[in-house]
């Protein structure tokens, strides 16, 4: 399991997940305070590559031994690409929530709401308010 | 808010790390590195679970096996002292009021190991179905359990080699405990009885000796694989043992709480029965989710759900229609809405390729 960290590059919703925005593109994950959360992964039930995310909705589920999560669009776009590897390995998640854990990668249809979400000091305390 | 109860170990769950929740009124680790490595060290070595919340009474005196034997629904006359049995303490209906095991330490003497969840349930029905020349002690408070279970188990703890359900004194690195040959995850392994002020000391011991610290994450996956049933999932004072498939517990030959309509259900044949499943499709089945007919409409019930370590997939148990209960029977599991393919499938869902019992 990695050690806690919240990168400097990211953007953060409050329902712990992040998006790393790249011009028009950009790529969702769930953040190190969740998967700790859920404990080891053990299924991702991906989106299908072609639908649309909005910003604040479930866009997949992940799951571990005891526990369902709701997975929340950071933002709002057009899914080009699901992590086929996470779906076969969702413990990936776990070992690398930042990097090789990512879940889907989006066209945004909505740069503007980038301004909504947290840097990563802002979801640092975020985190420390919810104790 | 209610307090939550503590097991003499809780000191020892926060110094290991333990993630502590809320069960059956007491504040239990639900697991320490992970439910998976706990789970698979107790199917491979060797895995420590404080088992302390569970209620223990005594039951003794001249009538104590006449008692018994009206309320519990397995037949003492097959135990003798030194002997253990898993039973039943059933309703008026045939319903299940708790499943424990009964320690029999003398002719006129018995120990009952029941759920914690269900302590005061069945203290009031004992007290309810009072006998003179019974006296019925509620004595939890006086005990801890550790069960430590898995194929190394008696090795790890030098323990001599018993049949599964005995019980007997022993010793154990200089410290007493009673050591019962039973357990709740298919594996070989003892649970070990002792006073409450030794509960620590035998703790230490025991880790001390390689086995895993284990949480009731992977006691749940862990029995669920083998297809025991837990009280408030899959059976409960609603549900009758023979659908549950617990006809073999029930003595139908004396008389008990409920016999005569659980005869009755053995012989017209139970409307449903508690089936085990596993799933086909990626995903994980929990408890409460449909499982459907072809016409898309619900046709029973998941009672207990999970991702099976050992089979890394989604297993569970839940009652189906008795046409669609056998094994092969190909069923579908509402999944938060979407249809996922499973098959029913003999029990146990998982077993050893060496049988150990317990």
């Amino acid at each position: 399991m990695a050690a806690e960290s919240y990168p400097d590059d990211l953007l953060y919703h409050p329902g712990h997940d992040w998006a790393r925005i790249d011009g028009d593109e950009a790529t969702f994950g769930i953040t190190w305070f969740a998967q700790d959360a859920l404990g080891e992964l053990v299924h991702y039930e991906a989106p299908e590559a072609g639908s649309s995310v909005a910003k604040d909705r479930t866009y997949s589920e992940v799951e571990s031994v005891k526990a369902v999560s709701d997975v929340i669009a950071p933002l709002s776009g057009e899914i080009l690409e699901v992590n086929a590897a996470v779906a076969e390995a969702p413990e990936t998640v776990n070992a690398d929530p930042y990097g090789e854990g990512w879940l889907v990668r989006v066209r945004l249809t909505e740069p503007g709401e980038a301004g909504s979400l947290m840097d990563a000091e802002a979801y640092r305390r975020h985190l420390a308010e919810q104790g | 808010m209610q307090t939550l109860l503590r097991t003499p170990l809780f000191d020892r769950h926060v110094a290991l790390g333990a993630r502590l929740v809320p069960f059956a009124g007491w504040e239990m680790p639900v697991q320490y590195e992970g439910v998976i490595p706990e789970h698979l060290a107790v199917r491979r070595d060797c895995g420590v679970f404080d088992v302390s919340h569970m209620g223990e009474f005594e039951v003794e005196g001249p009538r104590a096996r006449e008692y018994l034997q009206g309320l519990l629904s397995n037949d003492l006359d097959r135990i003798e002292p030194g002997k253990a049995q898993y039973t039943l303490l059933t309703n008026e209906d045939g319903g299940i009021v708790d499943d424990l095991i009964v320690y029999e330490r003398a002719r006129d003497r018995f120990l009952l190991i029941v759920n914690a969840a269900n302590r005061e349930a069945d203290l009031a029905w004992l007290r309810d179905h009072e006998l003179d020349g019974a006296e019925i002690r509620d004595v939890s408070d006086d005990y801890a359990l550790l069960a430590v279970q898995g194929p190394r188990s008696l090795e790890r703890l030098d323990l001599p080699e018993a049949p599964a359900f005995t019980f007997a004194d022993g010793e154990f690195d200089g410290g007493a405990c009673v050591v019962n040959r039973t357990g709740y995850t298919g594996e070989l392994g003892v649970e070990l009885l002792v006073p409450t002020a030794d509960a620590g000391a035998l703790w230490d011991r025991v880790v001390a000796r390689g086995a895993v610290p284990c949480g009731l994450g992977a006691r749940d996956t862990l029995r669920l694989e083998v297809c025991y049933p837990l009280h408030g999932n899959d059976i409960g004072p609603d549900t009758d043992a023979i659908s549950a498939g617990l006809g073999w517990v029930c003595a139908l030959d004396k008389e008990f709480t409920g016999a005569s309509v659980l005869r009755a259900i053995k012989e017209e044949g139970p409307a449903q029965r508690l089936a085990a499943f596993v799933m086909e499709e990626r995903a994980i089945p929990r408890q409460g989710m449909a499982f459907l007919g072809d016409d898309g409409e619900p046709v029973g019930v998941v009672t207990s759900g999970s991702h099976s370590p050992s089979l890394e997939r989604g297993i569970g148990m839940g009652y189906v229609p008795t046409a669609l209960a056998a094994p092969g029977t190909e069923l579908t599991v509402d999944v938060r809405g979407r249809p996922r393919r499973g098959r029913v499938v003999k029990k146990p869902i998982y077993q050893r390729e060496e049988r150990n019992g317990g």
